[in-house]
């Protein structure tokens, strides 16, 4: 069981969020060609280490958090609201 | 268009160490002084003209099908542990071709018929059971769904039943039709999908390609790939450089790391998915059955045990271990279609790390780095199609041109629009 300290709500189960995906990745501009955007809908690094990504957490304050985890350990070093992330106000 | 047959000359067994009923009854006479190693414990040379990275089924399976349809046999197979400890030995062993899209029915038949004389190849008891695998549905709207599905089988000569409630129960007893929540109203039957003993398909490709004259190389991790004008030119090893005219990625569920290692970037993240097993009990399920309400599995071993499983615990991990809402989720969808299970123990509980592709549906490919071919992403669905995924990555690598059961599954269908999204649900890992 993953707990996630929301800065909202405190210490919480992974069951009340839902994972959205890495947190790095950030909408090219519209006329920025068929190879960023390729990259932006499909590539991902894929870390065997930290990994920043969103969780929603939608059974407690239905924040949008960004968490930095160790994707062997499981260890999470850092959780912030995702308002004030640039690029997270984009729909996922 | 029907499926085509495969092709594939006898296999390249020495005689000396075939396995047989005669031989059986004379090592039984003999004290069983007579038995060598299945495979040889190979060193590594400095050179190959093929290197296969990961001596898991897919990686073990190319090396097999190198030799035996290619005549391709300085090939080495390099594996960080020991052979069978990876993901061919964490599945839950089902093999089945009920898929939707025609490239996929095509090219999972031509697994299942290589299943079919697996055993006969390899000269190996894999203990392939077609004893049926049964998927329910709940809704009419799925009952459309499966039967779309199963007409679309049935068009390219795959077989497909439908079966209403009556037959369900007399096929599998123990299912509760009425239940509360999600009635079953019936399933789609493939008679000649079922299991076969996983460890044994890793053990027997394992031979079969040593017995070809290929070095299965155990402990033999990969630390770096060699790469000169653009192009790959070798491995480097936890036991020295390797140079090989062409290498070959079968680590499902490492792709990312490995590709990182020649700058490459792929759509690929990697989940981790569970896997149950009951203490052994006797004879109760005879098919593979799934549930349609949830994602849910479960077929029982020759053992007795029930093996099962469910979803991906959904987060980017490489930790071979699941955490515990999942096994919530399995264990309540599981004694919501068969209540006796609860009255069952869990003996073990595994997780083993899957490539998730952004489509859902597997890569065997080129790569833009000349002389790399892939063959991963292979999302829980890779165990059934070792057979097949061996025999297509083989062809890629011996011909330079992927075979036309896998044409479909390269890495450049996500830039040009033409993704394998078997479940409709877009690219997102996590959700397929």
């Amino acid at each position: 069981m993953l707990r996630i300290p929301c800065p909202w709500c405190g210490l919480r189960d992974e069951s009340e969020f839902r994972y959205r995906g890495d947190a790095t990745r950030r909408r090219p501009a519209a006329e920025a060609g068929i190879d960023a955007f390729v990259a932006y809908v499909y590539q991902r690094d894929n870390p065997r280490d930290w990994h920043s990504e969103w969780w929603l957490h939608v059974a407690g304050c239905r924040g949008l958090l960004r968490v930095v985890r160790h994707t062997v350990t499981h260890e999470i070093s850092l959780v912030e609201s995702a308002s004030g992330v640039q690029g997270a106000e984009q729909p996922r | 268009m029907n499926v085509p047959h495969p092709r594939l000359p006898p296999p390249k067994v020495q005689r000396s160490n075939r396995y047989s009923i005669w031989r059986l009854l004379r090592e039984g006479l003999r004290s069983q002084r007579g038995w060598s190693r299945a495979w040889a414990k190979a060193s590594p040379r400095a050179r190959y003209r093929v290197v296969i990275v990961g001596g898991g089924g897919h990686g073990l399976s190319t090396a097999f099908h190198l030799a035996a349809e290619h005549g391709i046999t300085d090939v080495a197979v390099l594996e960080r542990g020991p052979i069978g400890l990876g993901n061919v030995g964490r599945n839950t062993t089902i093999i089945r071709s009920n898929y939707f899209h025609p490239d996929n029915i095509r090219f999972y038949e031509l697994s299942l018929r290589l299943w079919e004389r697996l055993e006969r190849d390899l000269n190996f008891n894999a203990m392939v059971s077609q004893r049926g695998t049964l998927n329910l549905f709940h809704t009419e709207a799925q009952r459309d769904l499966f039967t779309r599905r199963a007409n679309q089988m049935r068009l390219l000569g795959v077989d497909a039943e439908a079966l209403d409630a009556a037959k369900v129960r007399r096929l599998v007893p123990l299912v509760d039709l009425e239940n509360g929540r999600y009635p079953v109203l019936g399933g789609f039957l493939q008679r000649r999908g079922g299991t076969v003993r996983h460890d044994a398909v890793a053990w027997g490709y394992a031979r079969a390609a040593s017995a070809a004259g290929i070095d299965v190389i155990e402990h033999c991790e990969v630390t770096g790939l060699t790469l000169a004008d653009g192009r790959v030119r070798g491995v480097q090893t936890a036991r020295g450089p390797i140079e090989a005219d062409t290498v070959c990625l079968a680590v499902a569920g490492h792709s990312s790391v490995l590709a990182a290692m020649a700058g490459l970037q792929l759509p690929i993240e990697t989940h981790v998915l569970q896997a149950f097993v009951s203490e052994p009990v006797k004879p109760l399920l005879d098919v593979v059955l799934t549930y349609g309400a949830g994602h849910f599995y479960i077929s029982q071993s020759d053992k007795g045990g029930l093996v099962f499983g469910g979803a991906i615990d959904g987060y980017n991990t490489y930790a071979q271990r699941g955490t515990l809402p999942m096994v919530e989720e399995v264990a309540a969808a599981g004694v919501t279609l068969l209540p006796a299970l609860a009255r069952l123990k869990v003996l073990r509980q595994w997780g083993g790390v899957m490539d998730m592709t952004m489509d859902g549906s597997p890569i065997i490919s080129r790569t833009p780095v000349p002389g790399l071919i892939l063959n991963g992403g292979w999302c829980y669905g890779g165990f059934k199609a070792i057979p097949a995924g061996g025999l297509t990555t083989a062809h890629l690598i011996a011909r330079g041109e992927p075979h036309p059961c896998a044409e479909h599954l390269d890495l450049g269908r996500f830039a040009q629009g033409r993704p394998v999204d078997e479940r409709g649900v877009g690219p997102f890992a996590y959700l397929h």
